[in-house]
């Protein structure tokens, strides 16, 4: 009998979830976990029920409200104040109960932003095929999960046969070889892959995140890494499943439990890539080359570390190249060869599914403790769930944070999209630990730059983009 | 689905890299339950001044493309959100065509489903379609969706790679779920085995 053929991580998820393949190579992928929430689901809903549809495996699926929810106040639906956002809600929980899915409400302490809750309820787990109507579905693949974001038409599809039309995507390898430098965490280094790969880097591709970076980091920077995926044009990232993935995933809610979770971890042994298992490109960075980064552009990919100035248009060949630039300058108010460490901010915000777990919510609180926050300076911190918000107050971390003079608020995406009343006005400058700096993002005319908790903690405490190594 | 066939007409030219789905349509316009109505607040940002009037440079406000049902862009159109508001804010407004020398994937995914063709051309073809497109009005542009070409206005044949599933879709209006749903029996299979070989994964219903 000759060898198996050396396969990856992808490979192995994606072998073991093809229903079948068609003629022409499409694949129907069955789809294991399936997450919803308010904003992309009504339209699907209302397919399924326009075909007479059913839902096939609602045993498989779990919806929360997560992108409309005030942050402060009473948080029903029915407080909603905006209308359009209060129908949408209250329109999944009609569909909910309709279609028998599992829904965590708004007021159970195990609400919050979708990606936040998939992990820490255990119901991402390694191995498997998890979608959701929504781009940073990718954090889940820090756990070693088949996981990213559909778009409407395609939930409908899972609803009603669980399953995906797909193509198989190629294998990228990115590799961040040495220590993580002091100051610097997961966003950092996605921050510094996008910066080198670009927005379009991993198109076509699922990466895998590997090498003693990677390894190194707990399962929030993990997420925080596999998040931003998407930014560098990935619909997947993955991050093989180990010893620290195991620990964190034991004994959550809907974790596998007694002998369950012997046969899980056993088959999620098997799971990394091969040996030998090829790539169809690989990158490789070294933390030497990452610092404290900060976005200066309308694009995550248009980063630099906080040590640095903002680029020169005039330096640059390519035409078009040279005019999105300047219009990311005027768009950012930046002038070419400015100091990004000095650079003014009016608002910061720390949350979303890129950084609103605790670890996050430590991180800044360890550099607000005894500080203020600057005068003028708006700061909001926006716990990703109801369980990292408890967490956060047994710990005393929301105290720390209040007393410096930062915001302590209610779980929802926030002001990453600004879907909810938490909007930049325009023209403000904003330091964000969110995943898109796109122009608008956070309010018409708002302009972001995005950064790690620690340095949105520093940006507050200091009034500017500052450098956090020089606080810590 | 409406079906793609054939289809003549004036291209808008936009010549920009990372049109992103937040440009398309930002967040503020997705809390609808519906599918239509969404074709007023495309390219927003682009398109109006915050007081809500109409900024004159914006393509699309200019007399002989407020009716293109063609874009020709630069790279990493649609890149960023998921959000299928894209495709239905441009299929509201009348785009039936986008030709761009990549796309984000789930963007790409997305027109499919909708009756608008993604098309990707090298950047230099591209670049050519662009000046094509500027000449507004006068020059119009096909799209054979069958043949796979695409015609410029001086008749010169591109040809364009599409993935044949997506074409028959596309081609004859087919609903996507209705295909899949005659593979239920390999699904029901599929879910057999995955009881044996997955049967420490929980449910969600606890």
């Amino acid at each position: 009998m000759s060898e198996a053929k050396p396969r990856t991580l992808f490979d192995k998820i994606w072998d073991s979830h093809v229903v079948e393949k068609l003629p022409d190579g499409t694949c129907i992928l069955y789809i294991d976990r399936h997450l919803l929430h308010e904003v992309t689901s009504p339209q699907a809903f209302e397919g399924l029920r326009a075909a007479g549809r059913k839902l096939r495996r609602p045993d498989l699926t779990i919806a929360v409200a997560d992108h409309n929810i005030p942050t402060v106040g009473p948080r029903t639906p029915a407080d909603i104040q905006e209308e359009d956002s209060r129908i949408q809600v209250q329109t999944l929980e009609k569909n909910v109960v309709e279609f028998g899915v599992p829904y965590i409400p708004i007021l159970d302490v195990r609400q919050g932003i979708v990606h936040i809750i998939g992990p820490e309820l255990g119901i991402s787990l390694p191995g498997t095929t998890l979608v959701c109507g929504d781009s940073h579905t990718s954090t889940h693949g820090a756990l070693g999960a088949l996981a990213f974001g559909i778009g409407t038409s395609e939930v409908e599809h899972v609803m009603a046969t669980q399953t995906l039309l797909q193509q198989p995507a190629k294998n990228m390898e990115v590799r961040v070889d040495g220590t993580l430098g002091f100051g610097c965490s997961g966003k950092d280094i996605v921050l510094a892959i996008i910066g080198k790969i670009g927005t379009a880097g991993g198109t076509g591709h699922v990466i895998e995140y590997t090498g003693e970076a990677i390894r190194g980091l707990d399962m929030a920077g993990r997420m925080t890494v596999s998040n931003m995926s998407i930014e560098a044009g990935a619909r997947a990232g993955l991050v093989a499943p180990d010893e620290t993935t195991f620990a964190y995933v034991k004994g959550r809610e809907f974790a596998p439990k007694g002998e369950a979770w012997e046969h899980a971890v056993a088959y999620w042994r098997t799971l990394p890539s091969d040996r030998g298992a090829v790539y169809d490109s690989r990158v490789v960075l070294n933390t030497a080359d990452i610092a404290p980064m900060v976005t200066w552009g309308t694009s995550p990919g248009a980063v630099v570390p906080v040590t640095g100035v903002v680029p020169d248009p005039s330096s640059v060949e390519d035409e078009g190249l040279r005019s999105q630039m300047v219009r990311m300058l005027e768009y950012m108010a930046l002038t070419p060869g400015q100091k990004l460490a000095d650079v003014p901010i009016d608002v910061v915000f720390i949350g979303s599914c890129t950084n609103g777990r605790i670890e996050d919510i430590r991180a800044a609180a360890a550099v607000a403790k005894g500080r203020r926050v600057a005068s003028g300076v708006q700061a909001l911190v926006v716990p990703g769930s109801g369980q990292v918000k408890k967490q956060a107050e047994e710990e005393g971390l929301d105290r720390i944070l209040l007393e410096a003079g930062f915001e302590w608020r209610d779980p929802c995406c926030s002001m990453c999209l600004g879907m909810n009343p938490d909007k930049l006005t325009p023209g403000q400058r904003c330091a964000s630990t969110s995943n898109r700096n796109f122009e608008g993002r956070q309010g018409p005319g708002g302009r972001t730059h995005l950064v790690s908790p620690a340095m949105a903690a520093a940006a507050a405490v200091t009034g500017r983009l500052a450098d956090v190594r020089q606080l810590v | 689905m409406d079906k793609f066939t054939t289809l003549t007409a004036v291209a808008a030219p936009m010549p920009m890299q990372n049109i992103d789905t937040d440009k398309v349509i930002p967040a503020r316009f997705l809390k609808t339950i519906k599918r239509s109505g969404l074709g007023k607040h495309l390219f927003d940002p682009l398109r109006f001044n915050a007081d809500g009037s109409e900024r004159a440079e914006f393509i699309l406000n200019q007399d002989g493309y407020r009716k293109a049902q063609i874009i020709v862009s630069h790279e990493n159109f649609g890149c960023g959100s998921s959000r299928e508001h894209a495709p239905w804010a441009l299929q509201d407004f009348g785009i039936r065509c986008i030709i761009a020398p990549s796309f984000g994937d789930i963007f790409y995914n997305n027109s499919f489903k909708n009756g608008l063709l993604p098309i990707r051309l090298p950047r230099q073809v591209c670049d050519e379609l662009i000046e094509d497109a500027k000449l507004g009005g006068n020059a119009r542009i096909t799209i054979d969706l069958e043949r796979q070409v695409v015609i410029r206005p001086n008749g010169e044949e591109i040809h364009f790679d599409v993935d044949p599933f997506r074409k028959h879709l596309l081609l004859n209006g087919l609903d996507d779920i209705g295909q899949t749903l005659q593979h239920e029996t390999s699904i029901g299979r599929h879910e057999a085995g995955l009881r044996q070989s997955q049967s420490w994964l929980p449910a969600t219903t606890g």
